[in-house]
């Protein structure tokens, strides 16, 4: 992968709170992630464990109160985002940072054309650039839908997102948010609402656009086959932290933390075997999480000292870091 | 697990969505959600349905529960005819009952848990106090009883679904039916969730009728699987038949689409056949065999007729002309 | 191995107690989660002050007015049309009646007609709403709804200003006029709420277990309804007291000696700007009633809209 001098996006201990009735949730408890330009980076945790959150911090739409950041930093190309003004911010968000949404449906406003949507977007972020003036607006558009595929532009640029099928329209919001060119996509579990022959289609299609352009990708989803079909590193995230990161094969082959390992074991194979047991517990309340390491309270292999202390990300080897205390030395 | 407990034969369910233009000369626009499905379900047993949008296996579901009344068809449950009244008796209503798929919009917002599950036993039980059967209920599925004064979204996904469960199994169902039921679940919570579906079945010596598109769910759990599309049966098969002679072009394209993670799994999965093409809308259905605008082994015979089933082996059926060899 | 609820459990570990204090603590923890999200903006926590002075002026007006006998037939020429001051604190009308003893007895009939009226308008309203949107598509929607229609094609205050000039003008005829037309609202409002609810999953849990259709109505679909219901009637006891208000002061409505703020109006505009009090008192008096209920709408529906942490 190009290493650059600088990760294009690096988060350094993010803490992100939330104000509710009866407390503080802390949600996220010291996030760190970093990514290199052209990486496909993918963020797996199940629902609870934080990474919706993480998401809006980096784009910086999180509604503020009730959330809060206490203290963390976001750095796109070395700049950090939440310090940033709204001019700066406008750059980074669909220019800088793009993103795909979960549903399609819910991303699409059903009173306008898919032609009107999409020439909004191109026209709001077109103004500060140089030199596209000649290309008229809604070739553009027209090109965007092209290149995910989709047949007769003219007539799906006049059309509403209700008169397209599901798969028609997660590809309209691809072709959206690439439409400003981005150098960071980010996807929220694409395909997830799609029937799996669609959703098939649409990772292919995802797949092909990004070794295309060489963007840079963050692929959030809890589904651990897209994940290794997708991406060549993952962090896998659990109550508001990173608790193990390694390139895909690696983590597929030698999950080391207690959490990936049970994960992965609770996938149903193709190949039979039955159903694993799953992990005991339930994801933890944020308002009084566990002390010490969020996931001793239904780890197998929990020590006395998981209780005390929050294990910190310690690299084993090339590209594999863990956050547990069965592999930080000195134990 | 030995004879039929559910025997559904040629169901037919068509839907009128509009009419057609011009005024005096209309005619009904009909949905054939479900177009002629037969299929057997034995006492204990666990028969997997499988489908895409479209497919139809929800309306079949809906059909045995009664949600819908079929337009065509005939189904007997031990024997009797599940529509021969106009409104289904008691005992009927009880013994068959169904999980949604959606544990979110599945239970009442405004209700706490014992209030949703008061409901089926204030319908087939008189009684002044059902706290009892609650906590017995809750029990069962592994809820403490504080979670009875709970509402639905102090919950999380996973622990929604199992008072869904928990509200099916009230009436002492002999079949239930599994929509979909850990579609909405995270991985580990569908692992625990599945578990307890299977010990529940063995203790109570439930029969389920499980709906899902997830084929590596369903390997692990389903003894015979159906996969149906647009509102046909397109091949029927013991589990690990299914999995390792899958016939039709349909359920190899299904099987080859689902993302796997390990190597083993790969090597399992038909590597010709990828998808490609929409799923029609069920207004539109080709004519001939359903499947031939996407089927890369289209023949000219499938534009015109549609395919009738073909007995391959024991237990193991697919319509489709490949191997329908008496044309 | 018995079906489920064939075997009951010979010891229930749970004995009444401990489910009687679950079912406490669960009370109390509801009740202060909607506190939380009712107070959060603290304007609504205004308007639920205001309504509650409103109400208690309202009920207590005898004990709590001044002045109680001016409320009546009372005059004092020799005190008339006095400004504000030390001993009638919002001054004096025409007649020489103290204006704020006045207002607050006039408060309690614009609360008891907007009490009235609501409590003859909502239950109708809704359950027709309810029947109407549950069987929607067949007759009995078609026959619900075109009734509500008739009777929102009548212009309110046309329809008010003929029913009250037909019987005699009194409070209790204005309320009855208003009644007739206001129910429609609630119709319309639950029929929209309750057509899209009865496609809903748990819904179709009640019918498929065979619930009666009262069950379903009452306990699945309506407690859905309940938060927009309230939002409105909230916001209804305001526009009550307007129209009541408007009817007293074209004479229809509460009729003299007995105060009524719509009356206090009309009689104090003939004074204005000399003795503006007359008049902006009372009117004053109506912003604040209106503005408080409308806040309390406000916070009663953010208590109910769901919260997502």
């Amino acid at each position: 992968m190009n290493q650059s001098s600088i990760p294009i996006l690096e988060i350094k201990n993010l803490h992100v709170n939330f104000k509710v009735y009866g407390g503080l949730l802390r949600v996220l408890d010291g996030l760190d992630f970093h990514m290199y330009a052209g990486e496909k980076i993918g963020l797996v945790g199940e629902t609870g464990c934080g990474k919706t959150t993480t998401m809006k911090a980096i784009l910086r739409v999180l509604p503020m109160p009730p959330a809060e950041i206490p203290t963390g930093e976001i750095s796109y190309k070395g700049h950090d985002i939440l310090k940033m003004k709204n001019d700066e911010l406008k750059m980074v968000r669909g220019r800088g940072i793009s993103m795909i949404f979960q549903e399609p449906t819910a991303a699409l406003n059903p009173v306008f054309t898919i032609g009107e949507q999409m020439e909004a977007i191109i026209q709001n972020n077109i103004r500060d650039r140089r030199s596209t003036s000649s290309i008229n607006i809604k070739e553009l558009a027209g090109l965007s839908l092209k290149d995910v595929a989709l047949a007769d532009t003219d007539r799906l640029l006049k059309s509403y997102p209700i008169q397209l099928s599901g798969g028609m329209r997660q590809r309209v919001c691809i072709a959206m948010a690439l439409s400003t060119n981005p150098e960071i996509l980010i996807a929220d579990e694409p395909g997830t609402s799609l029937d799996v022959t669609i959703q098939d289609q649409i990772l292919r299609l995802l797949r092909d656009l990004v070794e295309k352009r060489n963007m840079s990708v963050i692929l959030i989803t809890h589904t651990l086959g897209v994940v290794r079909e997708l991406t060549n590193r993952v962090y896998v995230m659990y109550a508001g932290s990173i608790v193990e990161t390694a390139a895909t094969k690696k983590i597929f082959q030698k999950p080391l933390h207690p959490y990936t390992k049970g994960l992965i074991a609770t996938v149903p194979r193709l190949s039979g075997g039955g159903i694993a047991n799953g992990i005991p517990g339930r994801i933890p309340d944020y308002k009084n999480p566990p002390s010490g390491c969020r996931f001793h309270t239904r780890c197998p292999y929990v020590m006395e000292i998981c209780k005390h202390e929050k294990p910190s990300l310690y690299q084993i080897e090339e590209q594999h870091s863990v956050a547990c205390f069965l592999y930080t030395a000195g134990e | 697990m030995s004879d039929p407990i559910l025997t559904v034969q040629n169901l037919k369910k068509h839907f009128i969505i509009g009419y057609t233009e011009p005024p005096w000369k209309r005619q009904p626009i009909t949905v054939k959600a479900v177009d002629g499905v037969s299929f057997e379900m034995l006492s204990g047993e666990t028969l997997g349905l499988v489908g895409e949008s479209g497919s139809g296996k929800s309306t079949v579901a809906y059909i045995i529960v009664g949600m819908y009344k079929p337009t065509d068809g005939k189904i007997s449950f031990m024997g009797k005819d599940l529509y021969q009244e106009s409104k289904r008796p008691r005992e009927l209503q009880k013994a068959i009952q169904i999980v949604f798929q959606d544990p979110g919009s599945s239970l009442n917002p405004r209700q706490n848990i014992k209030q949703i599950l008061e409901m089926p036993l204030r319908v087939h039980q008189k009684g002044k106090s059902y706290l009892e059967m609650v906590i017995h209920l809750l029990e069962i599925v592994g809820l403490p009883p504080e979670a009875m004064y709970k509402y639905p979204k102090m919950l999380s996904g996973g622990e929604k679904q199992i008072v869904g469960i928990a509200r099916a199994l009230a009436t002492n169902p002999s079949l239930v039916i599994l929509d979909e039921p850990t579609s909405a679940l995270d991985v580990s919570v569908q692992a625990k969730t599945i578990n307890l579906l299977l010990q529940l079945q063995k203790e109570f010596n439930l029969s389920y009728l499980f709906i899902t598109h997830d084929l590596s769910l369903m390997r692990n759990v389903a003894n015979r699987v159906e996969i149906m599309y647009l509102g046909k049966i397109c091949e029927v098969a013991d589990t690990i038949d299914f999995f390792q002679k899958p016939l039709h072009p349909y359920t190899q394209m299904l099987l080859s689409s689902i993302p796997v993670i390990s190597e083993e799994e790969e090597s399992l999965r038909p590597q010709k056949v990828i998808s490609r093409g929409e799923i029609p809308s069920p207004v539109n259905i080709p004519k001939g065999c359903s499947f031939n605008s996407r089927c890369p082994f289209v023949m000219p015979i499938c534009k015109e007729i549609d395919p009738t089933f073909t007995k391959m082996e024991k237990g193991h059926s697919v319509r489709c002309h490949l191997y329908n060899k008496q044309i | 191995m018995d079906a489920p609820m064939n075997s009951l459990p010979n010891n229930t570990h749970i004995d009444v107690e401990t489910i009687l204090r679950i079912q406490k603590i669960s009370r109390k923890e509801e009740i202060g989660r909607n506190w939380y999200k009712f107070s959060r903006n603290p304007i609504s926590v205004v308007g639920l002050l205001v309504v509650i002075t409103v109400i208690l002026l309202a009920t207590f007006a005898p004990y709590v007015a001044p002045y109680p006998t001016h409320a009546g037939p009372y005059t004092d020429f020799a005190n008339a049309k006095k400004p504000p001051n030390w001993t009638y604190l919002l001054g004096t009308d025409q007649i020489g009646r103290d204006i704020l003893s006045r207002i607050i007895f006039g408060m309690r009939s614009s609360l008891l007609m907007a009490v009235v009226v609501l409590s003859l308008v909502v239950p109708p309203g809704v359950l027709l709403g309810l029947i109407a949107g549950y069987y929607h598509g067949t007759w009995i929607d078609t026959v619900i709804m075109r009734l509500t229609d008739i009777f929102l094609a009548v212009p309110p205050l046309i329809l008010a200003l003929a029913v009250a000039s037909v019987l005699k003008p009194n409070l209790w005829n204005s309320m009855m006029a208003i009644s007739l037309m206001w129910w429609p609202w609630y119709t319309r409002l639950v029929y929209g709420l309750a057509t899209t609810l009865r496609n809903e999953y748990f819904v179709t849990a009640a019918e498929v277990t065979g619930a009666s259709t009262a069950h379903i109505l009452f306990r699945e679909i309506f407690p859905n309804t309940v938060s927009p219901i309230l939002t409105k009637m909230s916001i209804d006891v305001a526009w009550v007291i307007i129209i009541g208000s408007m009817l007293s002061f074209v004479g229809l409505g509460v009729q003299p000696p007995e105060p009524s703020l719509g009356t206090m109006i009309a009689d104090g505009a003939k004074y204005l700007p000399d003795q503006w009090w007359i008049a902006v008192f009372p009117a004053l008096a109506i912003v604040v009633i209106v503005l408080g209920f409308n806040l309390l709408g406000d916070g009663i529906s953010d208590m109910f809209a769901s919260e997502d942490a």
